[in-house]
């Protein structure tokens, strides 16, 4: 007994020493390719990142702009949803963006932030990215980093395929997720079959201004659309959305939607539909929805209300759209540089299928048809399928490329991304991410020109990757090397929201065309107040226009009496600089909404309704200079039925408003 | 009298080229004063031309302006300098000058338009100081930013420091080509100098050509 004790201890003294010394070595390699990495992506004091990435705000509504490759970020553009931080959504100019069909909606879901490409590579004009819950398009203007149009999409709910461009940028698609009734009424939810439909739309990008329409819609069976990518090269002239739940379920869809072995990727043929609606074969349908503009001019947004919309239904129009029939309740739909490839990530599938332009048109062609739904002839699999990724790990969901002849997937319920070779299919590198990654970003990835260094991977879960901060905790981004064979990560960052999906583009593109102020000169505001001497107090009925001027240290007026409670204060702040960076804030006690954030030569206006008499503060928010603490001004407010006249002024010592 | 004969070809090309040079100061700048700080990596500056101020970017001179009222210098406004009214004249006179000189092929009156073109420079360059001095000194007693014994005079050549603004003063081109004008000027007296030695094999007025020499120095 005691001898086998002492064997046993020395064996456990042995097992230690050698477990301490693999373990010391083991900290080694970790430091020496911690710090060998660290220089990939560190971006020193005063020097630029390489990239710019845009990344979805997802349950915030909003864009994040971040660098590459340090993951800095540098600023959160409000797009779908109110953001109290510069005004967006509250100031009187910006909140007609939010307007809907459903009233004024201070939030949404925003998923694919998608860059315009001229001759199918992104060309940094204007960024879109689609609200998924109240369906909506926006564009962002890339020279002022802020939204300048939304529009809304009639016959649509869940508009989750959206917003992928055509080559030049002709189109920006949508879709539906779900599957509506159309037009909406009261009908059972057990009658979907009968009743629900889904839409596919349109959306024409004026080349110049980039002003968006509803150029057309497309009626398709009920099922629920889920991405989408436009051909390019040989392709350009076609859009590819995968749709799920083709077994039409209105209930525990995670159960009764992935019954079937196959869904369907719609291809769908634009130029045709251009032809027939030049031809006429489209239904006029009597539609609500909005389409806001915002201009930077007069750095005001205009709701439009618009009423009609062209239907196409394919029974009507040949040769629109084709199903391709594709594995197990596809997610992405994505086309290589080539044009040729569309992968598809059947994320219940075994394996990754890709299908082939050129086989898709030899089987339309040779009407190699297995069925036809709604007018819509449905491909045979073997006719059109290039070839199949074996073993690309578990729950595939979205692919980018390269342009060296990979494609990378990822794989959500193995957590990995998955390197393969276009053409041989076959699986070249393989690495773990943390965790659950659904979207991967290329920069210029999904179009055909990649620039090939590095892959975001766009982590669901956390969990203890960061510092805990509760229950809640931030997304994660990877960011990794993808120059060499070897994949390799470089870094983590958190994001804003849930990152659904991010697009990067080479700074310098974006860089030089970044606006440093509005001018003063060309601010068409109809309440602008282009210099101390012009501003003023009106009093029209119980509105009062206060026209005031901001510049380094004061405002104009910073004295104003005259006011009443029942009275509704509209501030109307106009910043006089000039300068690069020297935005001033105004906010006021109590008001209800939030500050405004005024850029240099531009106005801005705050609604406040005083609700007791007394002398109420207001002041700079935003720190502009040495003597930005004295930035600040007061405004009295008298009894409803008091007999104060409208003053006001900036005094000088010794003067006074009396 | 040497000075009697007419200039020769040369002489007189040199002189009417070197005129006209001084009409680069309605093409370019005079003079350039450009202002760095800590929060102006981009730069911040002004050029002063003949006849007008202009920021050396767009909105640089209202930029200035803004800074400006902090330690109470009047708003340097262009419309308030009387002297950009007058220099264009004096400029297209002196043009004039030359030009006829080169005409006449007059060595005196050649020399009377450099003559007068330096009273004319030192002049301008005195009133330029002055102009530096008053918006330096004259600060509004109201001002936020007041440092005891304080003034803000810019330098009129050369780098002063000013409280976070680092000041640098420099001619420009406009400048630059009016000495180039001069400098054509007086090696056309040298040429013609040289000239007539060796046709006439008689030395110069030798006071004229002193003055000439001295011109060049001042």
């Amino acid at each position: 007994m005691k001898r086998s004790f002492r064997i046993l201890m020395g064996l456990g003294v042995i097992a230690a020493l050698i477990g301490g010394l693999s373990y010391c070595s083991q900290q080694q390699q970790v430091t020496k390719s911690s710090s060998d990495v660290a220089s990939r992506v560190y971006v020193p004091p005063g020097q630029y990142d390489e990239f710019y990435a845009f990344m979805s705000g997802g349950f915030s509504g909003q864009v994040t702009v971040h660098g590459l490759p340090s993951g800095r970020l540098f600023k959160i553009i409000p797009v779908f949803s109110q953001y109290p931080e510069n005004g967006y959504g509250y100031s009187e100019e910006t909140k007609p963006m939010l307007m809907t069909s459903h009233g004024f909606v201070p939030w949404d879901d925003s998923h694919h932030p998608e860059l315009s490409q001229t001759d199918g590579v992104p060309d940094g004009r204007w960024l879109f990215i689609n609200a998924n819950n109240t369906p909506r398009v926006a564009r962002i203007d890339l020279s002022t980093f802020e939204t300048v149009e939304i529009i809304e999409l009639p016959n649509s709910a869940g508009n989750h395929a959206s917003p992928f461009v055509t080559q030049n940028t002709e189109y920006v698609v949508a879709s539906t997720r779900f599957a509506v009734p159309i037009p909406q009424r009261d009908v059972p939810i057990s009658e979907y079959k009968k009743h629900f439909g889904a839409t596919i739309s349109f959306i024409s990008v004026d080349p110049e201004t980039g002003d968006m329409d509803l150029a057309f819609q497309i009626r398709v069976p009920g099922y629920d659309y889920d991405l989408a990518h436009a051909g390019k090269g040989p392709s350009h002239g076609w859009v590819f959305f995968t749709s799920y739940n083709t077994e039409q379920a209105h209930s525990l869809l995670e159960i009764n939607a992935s019954r079937k072995d196959k869904d369907f990727i719609a291809a769908v043929n634009w130029k045709k539909a251009e032809e027939y609606i030049k031809q006429g074969k489209y239904v006029e349908e009597e539609v609500v929805y909005y389409n806001n503009e915002y201009d930077d001019k007069t750095h005001t947004a205009v709701a439009h209300k618009r009423t009609k919309v062209k239907v196409l239904y394919p029974k009507d129009c040949p040769g629109l759209i084709y199903y391709l029939p594709t594995p197990k309740s596809p997610h992405g739909v994505d086309v290589d540089p080539s044009g040729e490839y569309i992968v598809a990530g059947g994320k219940l599938a075994t394996v990754i299928p890709v299908h082939s332009f050129s086989k898709m048109l030899k089987a339309i062609e040779n009407k190699e048809f297995e069925g036809e739904i709604d007018g819509i002839p449905v491909l045979k699999y073997e006719a059109v399928i290039a070839g199949e990724v074996e073993n690309p790990g578990l729950g595939p969901l979205h692919t980018e490329f390269d342009g060296k002849g990979y494609a990378y997937t990822t794989a959500f319920i193995s957590s990995e991304i998955v390197k393969w070779k276009l053409g041989t299919w076959e699986v070249v590198d393989r690495i773990p991410v943390y965790y659950s990654v659904g979207h991967l970003c290329i920069p210029g990835g999904d179009s055909r020109k990649p620039w090939g260094k590095y892959v975001i991977a766009l982590n669901k879960i956390t969990k203890d990757r960061y510092l805990p901060t509760g229950p809640e905790l931030c997304h994660a981004a990877q960011l990794i090397d993808i120059s060499g064979d070897k994949m390799k990560l470089l870094l983590d960052f958190p994001t804003l929201g849930e990152p659904h999906y991010a697009q990067a583009i080479p700074a310098e593109i974006l860089m030089k065309r970044s606006v440093k102020i509005f001018k003063l000169e060309e601010n068409q505001h109809p309440y602008a107040t282009k210099s101390e001497k012009e501003a003023r107090v009106e009093r029209k009925g119980n509105e009062v226009h206060i026209y005031m001027t901001a510049i380094r240290s004061h405002f104009t007026p910073d004295n104003i009496e005259g006011v009443k409670v029942g009275d509704k204060v509209y501030f109307h702040v106009t910043n006089l600089e000039q300068d690069w960076d020297i935005p001033h804030g105004f906010a006021i006690i109590g008001a209800n909404n939030a500050e405004i954030l005024v850029m240099p030569g531009q106005t801005k206006t705050l609604v406040w309704e005083p609700k007791k008499p007394g002398v109420y503060p207001f002041y700079c928010t935003d720190f502009c200079s040495a003597l930005h603490q004295e930035m600040q001004g007061y405004i009295r407010v008298s009894p409803r039925n008091a007999n104060v006249k409208i003053s006001y002024g900036t005094y000088k010592e010794g003067e006074s408003g009396q | 009298m040497a000075g009697q004969q007419k200039m020769g070809i040369v002489s007189r090309i040199l002189v009417a080229v070197g005129a006209l040079l001084y009409l680069g100061v309605f093409i370019f700048p005079i003079w350039k004063i450009s202002l760095d700080a800590p929060q102006y990596p981009e730069g911040l500056g002004m050029y002063i031309w003949i006849n007008h101020i202009t920021g050396e970017r767009p909105n640089d001179l209202e930029n200035i302006n803004t800074l400006n009222h902090y330690i109470g210098m009047d708003e340097i406004d262009p419309h308030a300098i009387p002297e950009f009214d007058i220099m264009p004249w004096i400029v297209v006179a002196l043009v004039v000058l030359g030009l006829i000189a080169a005409i006449i092929g007059n060595r005196k009156l050649v020399v009377t338009w450099i003559g007068l073109t330096l009273v004319a420079a030192i002049l301008g360059i005195y009133d330029f100081w002055k102009w530096e001095y008053d918006y330096g000194h004259n600060l509004n007693p109201n001002a936020p930013i007041k440092i005891p014994g304080m003034s803000y005079q810019p330098p009129l050549l050369g780098t002063k420091q000013l409280l976070n603004i680092t000041a640098t003063s420099l001619p420009y081109w406009g400048t630059y080509l009016i000495v180039a004008g001069i400098l054509l000027g007086v090696l056309a007296l040298l040429i013609d100098r040289k000239r007539a030695v060796a046709t006439a094999g008689v030395p110069r007025n030798f006071q004229t050509q002193r003055s000439a020499a001295t011109a060049k120095v001042a």
